[in-house]
């Protein structure tokens, strides 16, 4: 049987694409959940970190219901932008970035919230806005923070199944991604596959996870010693 | 404020080109009156006024936002940003304002030229405050607002820096206020001191009228807390702690009811001729 590796690039594409999404919306949401207190705050925070304790099935089965065409909201974006998320690849996305949301959003808020709170008043004497102050001053004293957050979102997302599975599906080059692709060897008893997919998964993890505590020993160290 | 419940009341003006001292214990609200001030803190009520711009005046709902008040302002802890060099901090402040100073002479000014591209964490506590105090006004401030600045200095390092700001005072023809707990900063630096005690202003005026040496007399007058008050001998002794000394003198009956330790207290003598006995330089 030929083994093909498109499980592995789709699982790398989904991981990317999350992370960058992650990372775009995750920003301003931890910055809002670190600085602001507004009603229902605690609400928002529950809502965000659900993803920890749910059943990946749980969420994976609303999605679906969600998504589906028979329903509300999947029948509304059929008919209004022709867009099916059931079993399709922008589906998986969502899927992931709900699910990861709380990886991305913990490591920024706790890395918002440890900054001292007159760096950002500075700033504002300074006459500097909100935009500038996050690029310039916040954002770049929080680096070990960002980098904990992708590389979190970014493992998460690789070994998710459950929620990948419940609306995705196992459709070959569209929803197969690798951690489905093992399962799927393992039923059909093809274990040479499952072993491979397996150990590259395991590798991959493992040179994520060796090469973020290097970095954070060599280039964040001596600069957050403030 | 620090310890919670006082009220906070105070009303007072300053002249353009000022150095003004705000004097008082810890808590008594001087941090919280430069934070009022800057825009970084609102009162439930009142009035900020400079020159001909509303700051703040809660009674027409107007509230400048604390980017447009054109303040300077040195945090205690100086809230220099750790990521950027030394000069990347001035040129943020002056990044997008017109008529800014010439940074590479600000920092010459005070001898940091050299250390120009170095990050602040690497810089001694002395270099740090300079740093603060240029990155205040790299920004061509108005009113320039500095919060204890000098607290965690020693005495060497405070006497520079106090000549560093009087020149920068004089030189960019600023009006600064600045909140101290420490006399001799008063009296070296500042124009005019507003005492604050609890939230409010219990006297104000040039140093010397505040601190009751206006007009020259023979009188020796030494500020302090009493630590104790004790009998000994048929007599009565009270222990002042002045400055880091602690003097023993006898009190009588009457002066010694009045007396309790804790008080702040002014030790004054004018029956002899004073004697300044130099202890050393």
């Amino acid at each position: 049987m030929s083994l093909s590796f498109e499980p592995i690039a789709l699982s790398l594409e989904l991981a990317l694409i999350t992370t960058v999404l992650l990372l775009i919306f995750g920003i301003p949401l931890a910055a809002l959940l670190a600085f602001r207190s507004f009603r229902l705050k605690s609400v928002a925070e529950a809502v965000i970190s659900l993803p920890l304790v749910l059943p990946p099935s749980v969420l994976g089965f609303y999605l679906l219901v969600a998504f589906s065409p028979g329903n509300f909201f999947g029948r509304f974006l059929d008919y209004w932008f022709d867009i099916r998320l059931v079993f399709s690849f922008p589906g998986l996305v969502i899927g992931s970035v709900i699910y990861s949301l709380p990886f991305m959003i913990h490591p920024l808020q706790a890395g918002f919230q440890s900054l001292p709170a007159n760096l950002k008043e500075a700033s504002y004497t300074l006459g500097k806005n909100r935009r500038q102050t996050l690029l310039y001053v916040l954002l770049p004293n929080i680096k070990p923070a960002i980098l904990t957050g992708i590389v979190l979102t970014f493992a998460h997302t690789m070994g998710e199944f459950g929620v990948v599975l419940m609306i995705g599906g196992n459709l070959e080059g569209k929803t197969k991604v690798a951690s489905i692709a093992i399962y799927d060897a393992v039923e059909s008893l093809d274990y040479h596959s499952a072993h491979i997919y397996s150990l590259i998964l395991l590798l991959i993890s493992f040179g994520i996870l060796l090469f973020t505590y290097r970095l954070n020993r060599k280039i964040f160290k001596p600069a957050s010693r403030l | 404020m620090a310890d919670g419940n006082h009220l906070f009341s105070v009303q007072t003006s300053i002249e353009k080109g000022e150095l003004v001292a705000v004097f008082g214990e810890s808590g008594a609200g001087k941090t919280s009156l430069l934070r009022m001030i800057a825009g970084l803190m609102l009162p439930e009520s009142g009035r900020i006024i400079s020159e001909d711009d509303v700051w703040l005046d809660t009674q027409n709902k107007i509230n400048l936002p604390v980017q447009k008040r054109n303040t300077g302002f040195v945090f205690q802890d100086l809230a220099l940003f750790p990521n950027m060099s030394v000069l990347e901090n001035l040129k943020y402040a002056a990044k997008g304002k017109s008529g800014t100073p010439d940074l590479s002479k600000l920092l010459r000014m005070v001898n940091l030229e050299n250390l120009s591209h170095r990050k602040p964490a690497t810089l001694s506590g002395g270099q740090q405050q300079r740093v603060a105090l240029c990155r205040a006004l790299a920004g061509k401030p108005e009113l320039l607002l500095l919060d204890e600045p000098f607290s965690s200095l020693d005495m060497e390092m405070r006497r520079q820096l106090r000549d560093d700001l009087l020149r920068f005072h004089k030189e960019f023809h600023l009006t600064t206020l600045l909140v101290t707990h420490d006399l001799p900063d008063v009296y070296y630096l500042a124009d005019k001191v507003i005492v604050l005690d609890r939230g409010e202003i219990v006297r104000s005026g040039t140093p010397a009228e505040v601190f009751g040496t206006g007009g020259i007399d023979n009188k020796i007058q030494i500020r302090g807390e009493i630590l104790s008050i004790r009998e000994r001998d048929m007599e009565c002794i009270a222990e002042i702690l002045c400055g880091s000394s602690i003097i023993r003198l006898p009190v009588a009956e009457e002066e010694r009811k009045q007396l309790k330790p804790g008080m702040k207290v002014l030790v004054s003598s004018g029956v002899f001729e004073p004697v300044i006995k130099v202890l050393g330089c």
